[in-house]
């Protein structure tokens, strides 16, 4: 067998993940410019039915390996079985989400193949006249953009930034294989163990999930600054995220950090306040809808990356802000 | 508990980003001049992190970094913060390995070294983001790795290693010898001590060449990169700032509510 695009899709209770529904987007437009079929690697146990939904969401060839659930499982198993199936099914591009898993698993999984690696993309395309694989990602924090292609011949392996595409829709009518994927996994693979996994709970809506996010930056000057931002968001039914700074300083728990080093969110409305726009925060909220910023400083980054703004003090302008949006029943 | 911490020489990732000028020819960008490159700040928190096991347990830090002679900065900048010793690693042939290559070097040179317990990288670089050097190190020793390292305990010749997930966190316990990659998360770097900067400007660094650590020719520099960079461009901006026009940021608040609804954002 030579499969030509593989996917690793995630699947967690039972379903495939809202990043792996993005990467079947991708993988799917790929596939069709080069006319070859899109395969998924699926791990887990009793999964036949997110495998039928890879299918239905634009997967031909779907395999599934046995295995613990992606929350459970240590990394080094879940490579040593992606990496047995690579052999089996000799893809040439294999595709991860930007996730945890899949940001460990690749580049072990390149050193193991002799593959490429590119990490964190946001854009797959082609080439126009040669019909190489053209890999987009954002470098220096987020300033500037390569574009990587690889030696002809080359297995190639990339991460895709989560959010970089929209998630592929079902279409029930779509037809494709599910085949099992008879994987063996020697003990020896694993080097140590998980003792535990923890998830922290998050409190009212998750940043990734919010429709409008409220984030605070160095600007908002401490912990108790943050009242107001949270009133705000409260009133519009969003939650608070924040920048570096806040985390370093100690203000605001790293959960909250939205960035290069935190998470990637696209609300619809993302009000900016007291946040100087460094591209490593930028880098984490760029594809917001509306993107508004609120900083004293008129020479402040954020003011290039936002579509409204206003230069003056938090602390002066949200009270009005939230005043008049309660008048006006938002 | 005996530690080597691999570090990058990187441009200043706090200089503005419009002072940087990008060859689109080389693709290649060029910092402002006579601003001196620095240590990889994500490398720099994972050289915190063994500083804080050396506190905690003893041992002995060594600082490698591959690079021109140059790179000696960034080696005695990491003494000056309470490494124990350095090596940069230079040899023409090293000249544009990529990621594969460098790991290939530094793989090599921790071979020589021998006695460790614990490597320690940054979670990735500040110029390229790629964060896939230390992963490669790890399989090419076959040393077990854990990704995104906040907290580190040793116990038995095991250690305990916190890892940073993007919903909480994970507890690894893996045998020695093994590698990290540090999360930005263990927070802010210490700053060279007085007494760390005399030792740092003391010290004599030694460059190992590619025959000192038995680097295989095949497998670094540009012959043996397995992909290159076909773009390099700035980042575009693409959305145009309206700013709200007001006489006190009073009005502007109330201004900038009702032209939320007006957008229909709210």
């Amino acid at each position: 067998m030579s499969e030509k695009i593989l996917i690793f899709g995630e699947v967690a209770e039972g379903k495939v993940t809202t990043v792996t529904k993005e990467i079947l987007t991708i993988g799917r437009e790929l596939a069709n410019q080069t006319g070859e079929p899109l395969s998924v690697l699926l791990i887990g146990e009793n999964i036949e039915g997110a495998a039928k939904d890879a299918v239905s969401m634009g997967g031909d060839n779907v395999y599934i390996a046995n295995g613990p659930s992606i929350a459970k499982a240590h990394p080094d198993l879940y490579l040593a079985i992606v990496a047995e199936a690579c052999k089996q099914l000799s893809p040439s591009i294999i595709l991860f989400s930007h996730t945890d898993m899949g940001r460990d698993l690749a580049p072990r999984l390149a050193a193991r193949l002799k593959a490429s690696v590119t990490m964190d993309c946001i854009k797959l395309s082609l080439d126009e006249n040669t019909k190489a694989l053209l890999l987009s990602k954002p470098v220096y924090g987020g300033n500037a953009v390569a574009v990587w292609t690889s030696k002809p011949g080359t297995t190639q392996i990339a991460t895709i930034r989560p959010r970089s595409a929209a998630p592929a829709e079902s279409d029930p009518s779509r037809q494709g294989k599910v085949t099992p994927l008879a994987v063996s996994v020697g003990p020896s693979s694993v080097k140590g163990e998980v003792l535990e996994t923890v998830v922290e709970e998050v409190q009212g809506i998750r940043l990734e999930d919010a429709k409008v996010v409220i984030a605070g930056g160095g600007g908002i000057g401490g912990v108790e600054g943050f009242a107001i931002l949270e009133e705000l968001a409260s009133l519009l039914g969003g939650t608070v995220g924040v920048t570096r700074v806040p985390c370093d300083e100690g203000w605001k728990p790293l959960s909250m950090e939205i960035g290069q080093t935190g998470r990637i969110v696209s609300p619809n409305l993302y009000i900016a306040v007291g946040v100087s726009g460094a591209p490593q925060h930028m880098t984490g909220c760029s594809s917001s809808k509306l993107l508004v910023a609120i900083n004293r400083d008129p020479d402040a980054n954020i003011f290039k990356e936002a579509d409204l703004g206003v230069v003056g003090d938090y602390k002066k302008v949200l009270p009005s802000l939230i005043e008049r949006c309660r008048s006006l029943k938002m | 508990m005996n530690m080597i911490v691999c570090v990058k020489q990187v441009p200043d990732p706090e200089v503005p980003p419009a002072k940087f000028r990008i060859d689109a020819k080389t693709k290649q960008v060029i910092p402002p001049e006579g601003i001196p490159p620095v240590i990889n700040p994500f490398d720099e928190r994972a050289l915190e992190l063994a500083l804080r096991l050396k506190n905690a347990y003893g041992g002995k830090i060594t600082v490698l970094t591959m690079g021109s002679a140059k790179s000696e900065s960034v080696v005695k900048r990491a003494i000056s913060m309470g490494a124990d010793d350095g090596v940069v690693l230079s040899d023409p042939s090293f000249q544009d390995s990529d990621s594969f290559g460098t790991a290939h070097i530094l793989a090599c040179a921790i071979r020589k070294i021998g006695d460790f317990d614990l490597i320690l990288c940054g979670r990735q670089a500040s110029d390229w983001d790629e964060g896939v050097v230390g992963p490669i190190i790890a399989e090419n020793l076959s040393i077990p790795i854990v990704t995104l390292a906040l907290a580190i305990e040793s116990a038995d010749k095991a250690l305990k290693v916190k890892r940073v997930t993007t919903d909480g966190y994970q507890v690894f316990s893996m045998p020695v010898p093994a590698m990290v990659t540090v999360s930005w998360d263990v927070g802010r770097p210490r700053l060279p001590s007085g007494s760390g900067v005399i030792m740092a400007a003391r010290k004599k660094i030694p460059v190992w060449s590619a025959a000192d650590i038995g680097a295989d020719a095949g497998q670094v520099g540009k012959g043996a990169a397995r992909k290159e960079a076909a773009g390099l461009s700035r980042r575009e901006w693409a959305r145009k700032c309206e700013i709200i026009q007001a006489e006190t940021p009073d009005e502007a608040g109330t201004k900038l509510a009702e032209k939320l609804r007006d957008v229909g954002a709210v």
